[in-house]
């Protein structure tokens, strides 16, 4: 029944991504991040949010390879 | 079956006599096994739950990129999709990310689009004008933001904006709610200043799940600076998080498994001096090479099997019962707001069976080679040392 509920809540707010990681928009959204996001700081950065370690990079099926 | 189990009934009454190193050895076992059983249980609620709630998720969001970034999207891109043919609906979503400098805190703000204003799951209502919103369980706490309190936003103009909490989405939810902040559409606009014409991205709905992967080609084709993302995509991206190839179970599983080989380990180079006067006494008033192994074995069972369940025990508790407080600190990095897990029971049987087999085997392995020369040694020598 609580499974119900959340599902509805998940379609009607068409969300995309569970709020765990909250501490980068690359973490919070991993689905939707860019691959870039993890690397914005500066040329050569890490990726430095701990949680970043934790999260694998999303898989980019869609995209053609260059 | 009477002779093993007197030699069972030996074997315990032997473990008794070692009661504090047998119960050390218990307690060790134990432990590691709950730490290892905790982190399967908790992927595997987490995969399974976050997969099951995602089924709900959009068919497709299409979003812009520029220079391999996220971009906005125009809005106009809407009626061209809705043209294809399998399109149901393609709705604009406006949502952005906030932090909050007064708790260091980062915020999801979304927009409520249209549709029901009550939802099970939320006390209260979505927001129906612009100064009105709905905040999670973890903003409504750190914010004191309760329903029909205020809670005020510095928006991209760097004004304080008002907001009367219309609703608070209810703890069940935390692990899709904890951070949001949902607005009025227009609202989302106004705070971060967005170009009318244009939406963060496009959700699409396609109401045959098969069609989905062509219509993510056909936009592609139309728009090649967008990026289609199907909602496997989004289920698959889970899938990597919580699986074991991932980051997270090699990072967590490798402290538990190097304690287990250690003890392991420590099991096989070698037995003390009283085992073997035991093993020497034992074959010296008549027990065979096949009794004294089949004793060590039944003692090796004994202890495996206790602390294999009692590791269980205390991994499902501390997981479905307590919300995993021992690992949260592990997951949560630099998250201020993180939510707390109510997870539905949900145990692959597999694991459990692997998890056994590589803690079990091993350490009667462990326990019975070490015994082998020494079982088969003369007992004489062995009892004089």
């Amino acid at each position: 029944m609580q499974q119900e509920q959340k599902k509805a809540l998940v379609h009607r707010l068409t969300l995309t991504d569970p709020a765990i990681w909250t501490e980068a928009r690359y973490t919070r959204h991993p689905s939707q991040a860019d691959l870039f996001s993890p690397f914005q700081d500066a040329p050569a950065s890490f990726d430095h949010f701990p949680a970043g370690s934790i999260i694998a990079p999303p898989p980019f099926s869609s995209e053609q390879s260059p | 079956m009477m002779r093993h189990l007197n030699i069972l009934n030996y074997a315990l009454n032997s473990l008794y006599r070692r009661k504090f190193k047998t119960f050390a050895l218990l307690a060790a076992y134990s432990f590691t096994i709950a730490v290892i059983a905790s982190v399967l249980f908790l992927t595997h609620a987490l995969k399974t739950e976050t997969n099951a709630l995602l089924a709900s998720a959009p068919d497709l969001v299409v979003q812009k990129m520029l220079g391999g970034r996220h971009d906005l999207i125009p809005i106009q891109h809407a009626e061209s999709i809705n043209a294809f043919l399998g399109v149901q609906q393609t709705t604009p979503r406006y949502w952005g990310y906030y932090y909050d400098a007064l708790i260091k805190a980062n915020y999801t703000l979304i927009g409520a689009g249209s549709g029901s204003q009550h939802l099970d799951l939320l006390e209260g209502r979505l927001p129906t004008k612009p100064d009105e919103c709905a905040v999670g369980k973890g903003v409504s706490m750190l914010r004191g933001a309760q329903l029909g309190k205020d809670l005020i936003l510095i928006n991209n103009k760097n004004m304080g904006v008002l907001y009367k909490v219309t609703g608070v989405f209810s703890s069940a939810s935390s692990m899709f709610t904890n951070d949001l902040v949902v607005l009025t559409d227009r609202a989302i606009v106004e705070f971060f200043d967005l170009p009318q014409n244009k939406a963060t991205d496009l959700a699409v709905t396609i109401p045959n799940k098969r069609e989905i992967q062509t219509i993510a080609a056909k936009i592609k084709k139309k728009f090649p600076d967008t990026r289609p993302i199907t909602k496997n995509e989004l289920i698959k991206t889970y899938d990597l998080v919580f699986n074991w190839r991932s980051g997270m179970m090699l990072t967590l599983f490798s402290g538990a498994i190097f304690a287990f080989c250690l003890l392991a380990w420590d099991k096989a180079t070698g037995i003390s001096a009283d085992e073997k006067q035991e093993i020497g006494i034992l074959k010296a008033i008549g027990w065979s090479t096949s009794d004294v192994l089949l004793l060590k074995f039944w003692e090796g069972i004994a202890i495996s099997l206790v602390s294999f369940f009692a590791g269980i025990i205390i991994a499902y508790i501390h997981v479905f019962s307590f919300g995993a407080p021992a690992l949260t600190p592990i997951m949560k990095g630099w998250s201020t707001l993180f939510p707390l897990f109510q997870l539905q029971p949900n145990i692959n049987l597999l694991h459990l069976y692997t998890l056994g087999f590589f803690t079990v085997i091993p350490y009667l392995a462990s326990t019975v080679f070490p015994i082998w020369k020494t079982a088969t040694t003369d007992p004489e020598s062995v009892m004089r040392g």
